[in-house]
């Protein structure tokens, strides 16, 4: 497949793995978090990880909009579909997050809900125009990658005088979940949970650019290579950290420079400002309350907020007491070190939302890698 | 004094007519129905004794195999198919893959209220001209029809019976340490070619059915006397989910080499596109086989001289494993699970 194999060289990945192995610093240890759930995919559907020397350590992070949803908005997506009667659609591994009153949108279905699996925004729309008579609701999550094709819908809804479209808008930001990592005790006070740097976003990059991320480089004394998903991509970056680390350097610097600049895509972003403000605060799985970490509709397009539209409350919800996804999710655990993790937790019966989305790491490591666990236990 | 007018019946308007209650009610409509459409396409010997029950004469020597498929495929007509010679093929295969020789079919039929006759039709005729091809009969059959909205257009069972050879065992439990995995040709092909052809998705491929029965395939490489361990037809959930299975039943792990699964480019295309992996894709038409480490060439060379096995490779071994890991060596250098489904194969969002 042209474009795609070749980021998928085995002979390529073969050399980048001598590099790294020959300039990795045996006296120490390298940990870099992947922001994204498109790494964190990449790297266990490749076995990135074997190529890797057993100093440089892979730390999932939060990047995976799936995982990072509260059980809240997914109770507020089941309201709307089962006491609301509307045409609920949306992204497909979203319908299989456990939600309250063990119920998730694909068990809203069976009981009566219309919950549409849709692969883009246009299609909510489309939808909607077709279907003149019932609500249709696009339930709009992820990161800033999805965001600029919910303002689209948004515009184009005002546009046609559409009186039946709105949209639940649990929209996220990254720059502020990277912050909140980094200003996290573990990371900053009690330095738990060891990080010499980040691999940056790539597709919310293209949208955002690089620049949101000199920040932390500056601020926090990190380096950040910005990636793209293909694991030669991953392997590259990771390179480029190891000798950011070992050159006593904290950049930004672009692996991915075929598809992000530095100002990234001004079009996409001003249509998001368009639509779009910062939300006081949001929840996220994991992280908790984030300050100014997530957008709402704004006010000039309040009637395409679903959120105004139907009578909604929004209540937190607890993980299962013993659920380690706030940890994991944060890099302070690994997917392992959770009591639940492949006992009562499996993607078959997820009881936290890393377990959901191939994405996730709990996911990622239970489908692709978890052979390595038992192979260090019975040796 | 007035004559007895000889009876005459209006033929079915296949044309313009849509498929009534009065169709399943069991009277003269249902018995039109039955005569005009698929006793006149499926027309044998055993179907023309018009009893309850086909009348078949006893294996001689040999096993029983019978196996049954529903399909409820939706779209109903696809690039290189339908639900029609799709239902012969998967029931002929399900049969032909436990080593048998494949006699007979039944298919249940359950329409819907305000189904075209034309379309019914078309998938009838389909279904019989992929049961003449094949050289097995539908010998009994039955009909139904549900109300609008309890049903989605057509779903057809089919059930078939063969024979077993003495001496030939097939069974999912017969892996072994040292075996080979091989497979018969491009996965994939089937479920892309259902996926690309959904209207939501909104691209266009040339990506055809794989749909095929493959009896005839099985037979070269039976005769070739090989060890043949175990033979599969990966269906729904793919490759994977066909060794995942044999990996359990026979007690096993496996390893796959990533860089000698035969996948047509479209589809690998077609898979990134959407998020899904090949590997979990559904096939109708294609053969997984575990092979006795001495016998891979034999058997090899035998399906690539078939049609149906021209692109034919070995994938990867069976070895000792208690936790019955299916594994792959990635293309890229790395390993890792190649694991059951959970639920539904959904694409990610990123």
């Amino acid at each position: 497949m042209k474009y795609v194999d070749e980021f998928r060289d085995g002979a390529l990945a073969q050399n980048l793995a001598a590099s790294i192995a020959a300039e990795a610093d045996a006296d120490r240890s390298y940990s870099f978090m992947e922001f994204c759930g498109g790494h964190t995919h990449a790297i266990s559907r490749y076995g990135v990880a074997d190529l890797l020397p057993a100093n440089v350590r892979m730390i999932h992070g939060p990047g995976c909009p799936v995982c990072v949803l509260p059980i809240g908005r997914v109770d507020m997506a089941i309201e709307l579909a089962l006491a609301h009667g509307v045409i609920l659609c949306t992204y497909a591994d979203t319908v299989r997050i456990p939600a309250s009153d063990n119920l998730s949108l694909l068990k809203a279905k069976a009981r009566g809900a219309d919950i549409r699996m849709i692969y883009s925004a246009a299609d909510a729309l489309a939808l909607a125009q077709q279907q003149p008579d019932k609500q249709v609701v696009f339930f709009a999550i992820g990161f800033e990658t999805t965001t600029p094709p919910t303002a689209v819908v948004i515009k184009q809804a005002q546009a046609l005088g559409l009186k039946n479209f709105s949209v639940l808008c649990c929209h996220v930001l990254t720059p502020s979940a990277i912050a909140n990592i980094l200003e996290s005790p573990e990371v900053r006070q009690y330095g738990t949970v060891p990080l010499d740097g980040f691999i940056g976003p790539a597709h919310v990059s293209t949208v955002i650019g690089s620049r949101p991320y000199e920040f932390f480089a500056e601020e926090y004394r990190k380096p950040v290579v910005i990636a793209g998903f293909e694991p030669l991509d991953v392997m590259q970056a990771i390179l480029m950290l190891v000798r950011q680390v070992n050159q006593g350097r904290c950049e930004v610097e672009n692996e991915f420079s075929r598809a992000v600049n530095r100002d990234g895509n001004l079009k996409a972003q001003n249509l998001v400002a368009e639509v779009f403000e910062l939300r006081r605060e949001f929840e996220w799985r994991g992280l908790g309350l984030v300050p100014y970490s997530a957008l709402r509709i704004r006010d000039g397009f309040a009637e395409f907020d679903a959120e105004k539209r139907f009578p909604l409350g929004y209540r937190t919800v607890a993980d299962n007491k013993a659920c380690e996804c706030g940890a994991i999710l944060r890099g302070v655990k690994r997917p392992w070190d959770c009591k639940l993790f492949g006992t009562v937790c499996t993607p078959e019966t997820p009881m936290g939302s890393c377990m959901v989305s191939s994405e996730g790491a709990c996911a990622a490591h239970y489908t692709y890698g978890r052979f390595k666990d038992i192979a260090v236990v019975s040796a | 004094m007035s004559e007895v007018r000889k009876g005459y019946v209006r033929a079915l308007d296949i044309k313009h007519g849509r498929v009534d209650m009065s169709h399943g009610s069991g009277g003269r409509a249902m018995a039109q129905l039955i005569e005009e459409l698929f006793a006149r396409a499926f027309d044998n010997d055993y179907l023309r004794q018009g009893n309850d029950g086909a009348l078949l004469p006893a294996a001689g020597t040999g096993k029983l195999v019978m196996a049954t498929d529903s399909h409820v495929v939706s779209p109903l007509f696809f690039p290189g198919g339908d639900i029609g010679c799709l239902s012969v093929h998967g029931t002929i295969n399900d049969v032909a893959v436990m080593g048998a020789k494949p006699l007979y079919l039944s298919a249940g039929f359950i329409l819907e209220e305000g189904f075209p006759l034309s379309d019914l039709q078309r998938i009838v005729q389909s279904m019989a001209a992929a049961a003449k091809e094949a050289g097995v009969p539908i010998v009994t059959g039955d009909t139904k029809v549900v109300e609008q909205g309890k049903g989605d257009g057509v779903f057809i069972t089919t059930t078939g019976v063969g024979v077993v050879p003495e001496g030939i065992e097939l069974s999912g439990d017969r892996a072994r340490p040292g075996d080979r995995i091989l497979v018969s040709g491009n996965l994939g092909d089937h479920g892309m070619a259902i996926m690309a052809q959904r209207e939501s998705l909104g691209f266009t491929s040339a990506i055809v059915s794989d749909t095929a029965a493959l009896h005839g395939l099985i037979a070269e490489v039976l005769a070739t006397g090989a060890d043949i361990r175990v033979l599969r037809d990966p269906t729904r959930g793919g490759l994977a989910t066909t060794l995942n299975e044999i990996a359990k039943q026979s007690g096993v792990g496996m390893m796959l080499q990533e860089p000698a699964i035969p996948v047509h480019p479209e589809v690998a295309a077609a898979c990134e596109f959407l998020g899904l992996d090949p590997l979990y894709v559904a096939n109708e038409g294609k053969l997984v086989l575990i092979v006795a480490e001495t016998d891979v060439e034999k058997v090899l060379s035998a399906l690539r001289a078939h049609p149906l096995g021209r692109n034919a490779a070995m994938v990867g071994a069976v070895h000792e494993d208690p936790q019955h890991f299916v594994q792959m060596t990635t293309g890229f250098g790395g390993r890792r699970i190649v694991d059951w489904l959970s639920g539904e194969q959904l694409p990610r969002i990123c």
